[in-house]
């Protein structure tokens, strides 16, 4: 029997419909993967059956948890169950925990609340709770406060709040999204863990198809606010019956069309970069500790070529980026593109900083939103000079990208998060420049807009010969649109060489960690038709 | 247009033609007495009614109106010129010395509370108008440029600035041509309080003697004199209030309105 049995679920809010026929069925202590794109109801499906729907929602049908039908459950009971035997983690480790209060409390409180425990009682049990997830009591003692802990390490105190009362159906919507992909693996370990040895059904909603290849035992796929496809996961990878779900998995592993241009001369070059911060004074009279991000950072760029910086959070590759656009000066080192050397605010000079551009992940505050899109695209005209033909130049270069020229006139945000990252390529191709700097520039786009955009950049890069500075922690994406990689570490690059040869085989310990901590979807689900990479 | 901004706008529109108009005429001189006529309750011949020396309340107030709008909108310009400035020049070098002497600056003088710098101003240079709009604009500035320090922090941290540096762009044309227009809406808000908080200031120096003085018509000072007579005519009272809750209210709704509408965002939806 079905721990719980979604069937008919239909939500509107505010009279728009927003999921119709959603039907789940989870069975006890197996995790169930949930995926589709932003946008296609996924989290408001888990939201909808836990009663947490905003005001003005109206659900239909039938959740059946353990034969109670929570849609019908009046608020009370609601209440009691969640938390009690649905519990539910969020993406964001960073606002989940409330920064006020130690991380034993909060675990504890969840125990309080529901099972009128004593303090003592309900600490000795979060300090099992926080035992249970990693978290040992010589490193993490209940007294620390969540800004002393990593990401990772605060996904695992909330995971720990999540299990406190040992609940039959946990829901992680997005748990790993904001992780690096070490810390990723390790949290889903754990959670296959607590599934497997406390018998407790986790739903995992994500957008990441590799993930539930990877975990889960069933699998749904949203489209539109409609499951489209349900089933086991591995017949529902290796047949793909629906369209959606083979253009989904197709999108995911998409490798662009591209050439490998013959080496240019010489455009970036690196030599001994060092960037040092000072950190506070430890005390009144001390001198101030140094940190050093980027710790001789050597490494040349040719024209045309496409060259992947791959670390996770905190290795130093935006610090690394900031001095190579010329945003911040070196303390060691020098930077030089083409014949000129690279330095910091105004002393550099205009023509030398045009022969780079830059596009960033957000494509939400990428851009001035009181702005329209013509004088968005035309900001770096500030380094050239504004040509006559500025408006043609806009018009030109948002036809380039996909997009059509009247749309000049818009403003930022009536476009869409794939469509803003063609703009941003837009604003940095409109000068014409020798190098664009893609600082995790497709991470935070889904899997099909992905794969359209990683084409635009591969055409682009064919037709004006741009060099490419690709930095990602998205191992995959990497590997698909670059020639050459580096690994970075600690401020350091630990390992570089061609793409191919670095990911087929890596040399150093920590590069072949990354590469295996990656999820993937396993190479014996692929169809014959394309198992094969370039 | 919506239509708490078209009733914001009305009032606000109203308060100032009022001053207007009170320029070259009024119903009655303001300046002459007519003890006979004294404390009338509203009629046909006085709409408000007749103060305790016998002038007209609803000409007071029209020429009242000059008094305190000008008092608030030259303390708000004040405010706004040299706090939000002030305010972007310490955010765009954040953490630097100058950061520090401009944000201690600030504390130095909202240390002091404004009432008691006023009486000092006003000790000195003697009580006027001019005063007060020197005091109430003098405490303005560390307001607006607290507003506009938080609201650029959080800006210069954006992806979009990062752009407009890699476009080469300095520190100052930053601030002018993207921080600016995406604080306006936090300076818009603010400055309709300190506007609102303005009209009450003035009325609170008038009321202590600080402000406008006789036969210079304020709302402040006409509530101040209306307060001995409050039993016996409660209307001497009411009317100043009124108009004063009114224009404020009206600049807040104002207020509000401005800001969606300078928003693209909010602009389309409306």
């Amino acid at each position: 029997m079905s721990l719980l049995a979604v069937s008919d679920l239909a939500l509107t809010i505010h009279g728009v419909p927003i999921l119709r026929d959603v039907d789940l069925a989870i069975a006890p202590g197996e995790i169930f993967g949930l995926v589709g794109e932003s946008g296609s109801g996924k989290s408001m499906t888990a939201l909808a059956f836990m009663g947490l729907l905003p005001h003005g929602s109206l659900a239909t049908g039938e959740a059946l948890f353990d034969g109670e039908d929570l849609l019908c459950l009046p608020e009370r009971r609601l209440t009691r169950l969640r938390g009690n035997d649905i519990a539910m983690i969020f993406q964001e480790p960073m606002t989940a925990l409330n920064p006020m209060k130690t991380i034993g409390d909060q675990v504890a409180e969840t125990l309080r609340v529901h099972r009128a425990a004593t303090r003592a009682e309900a600490r000795a049990v979060a300090r099992d709770r926080l035992d249970r997830v990693g978290l040992p009591e010589d490193r993490f003692p209940l007294t620390l406060y969540p800004h002393e802990l990593s990401g990772g390490q605060r996904q695992r105190v909330a995971i720990a709040m999540a299990i406190a009362l040992r609940p039959k159906l946990l829901i992680a919507d997005e748990p790993t999204t904001a992780l690096d992909v070490t810390t990723q693996a390790q949290i889903l370990d754990l959670l296959r863990g607590l599934a497997r040895d406390e018998d407790m059904a986790l739903l995992l909603i994500t957008h990441d198809l590799a993930v539930v290849a990877d975990m889960a035992r069933h699998v749904a796929v949203m489209k539109d606010g409609r499951v489209v496809e349900a089933g086991a996961t591995e017949p529902l990878f290796r047949a793909r019956r629906e369209d959606y779900t083979r253009r989904l998995i197709v999108a995911s592993e998409h490798v662009p069309a591209r050439r490998s241009a013959p080496p240019g001369a010489d455009l970036l070059t690196v030599s001994g970069a060092v960037r040092e911060y000072l950190l506070p004074r430890p005390s009144a009279l001390a001198p101030h500790p140094r940190l050093r991000a980027v710790d001789g950072v050597s490494f040349t760029l040719r024209a045309g070529e496409s060259l992947g910086l791959v670390g996770e959070s905190g290795c130093g590759k935006s610090t690394l980026t900031r001095a190579i656009l010329g945003l911040d000066p070196l303390q060691g080192g020098r930077i030089r593109l083409g014949e000129e050397e690279v330095t910091a605010g105004r002393k550099m000079a205009p023509a030398l900083r045009a022969r780079m551009q830059v596009v960033f992940q957000d494509p939400y505050g990428s851009f001035n939103p009181r702005h329209r899109v013509e004088r968005l695209v035309a900001e770096p005209f500030h380094l050239t000079g504004r040509p006559r033909d500025a408006r043609d130049r806009v018009a030109a270069a948002l036809d380039e990208v996909g997009l059509k020229p009247a749309d000049m006139a818009k403003y930022i945000h009536e476009f869409s998060g794939g469509q803003r990252q063609r703009i941003a390529i837009a604003r940095a191709l409109i000068i014409r420049p020798d190098l664009i700097v893609l600082d995790e520039a497709v991470s935070a786009l889904d899997v099909r807009v992905r794969a359209q955009v990683l084409d635009l950049l591969a055409r682009l890069q064919q037709s004006h010969g741009l060099a490419y500075l690709f930095i990602s922690h998205d191992l995959s994406v990497v590997r698909s649109v670059t020639d050459r990689v580096m690994v970075m570490r600690a401020g350091r690059i630990v390992e570089e060489g061609a793409t191919e040869a670095v990911f087929t085989a890596p040399q150093e310990a920590y590069t072949k960690a990354l590469i295996a901590a990656a999820p993937r979807i396993p190479d014996a689900w692929k169809e014959p038709a394309d198992a094969t990479r370039p | 247009m919506r239509p708490a901004f078209a009733l914001g706008l009305a009032l606000a529109l109203a308060a100032l033609l009022a001053a207007l108009v009170s320029l070259v005429w009024t119903p009655y001189d303001v300046a002459a007495l007519a003890i006979a006529d004294r404390l009338k309750p509203p009629s046909a011949a006085h709409w408000l009614g007749t103060d305790h020396f016998g002038r007209d309340i609803g000409s007071m107030l029209m020429a009242g109106a000059r008094t305190s709008i000008a008092v608030a909108l030259v303390a708000v310009g004040i405010g706004m010129g040299l706090g939000v400035p002030l305010g972007l020049v310490a955010s765009a070098r954040h953490g630097s010395l100058l950061d520090e002497v401009v944000m201690r600056g600030n504390d130095l003088v909202f240390a002091f509370p404004s009432l008691v710098i006023a009486i000092l101003i006003t000790a000195v240079f003697g009580p006027s108008a001019v005063n007060a709009i020197l005091a109430i604009g003098i405490f303005n500035i560390p307001v607006f440029a607290r507003v506009a320090r938080g609201g650029a922090l959080s800006l210069w941290t954006l992806d979009f600035i990062r752009a407009a540096e890699v476009a080469g762009k300095g520190r100052t044309r930053i601030s002018v041509e993207h921080i600016l227009p995406n604080i306006l809406n936090l300076l818009i808000v603010q400055g309709t309080i300190q506007f609102s908080l303005g009209i009450l200031a003035e009325a609170g120096l008038s009321y202590v003697g600080l402000g406008a003085q006789p036969p210079t018509p304020s709302w402040g000072r006409m509530l101040a004199e209306a307060q001995t007579m409050v039993t016996v005519a409660p209307h001497v009272a009411i009317f100043p209030g009124l108009a004063i809750v009114l224009t404020v209210l009206g600049l807040n709704l104002l207020g509000d309105g401005l800001r969606d509408h300078l928003d693209p965002r909010l602009r389309r939806a409306a």
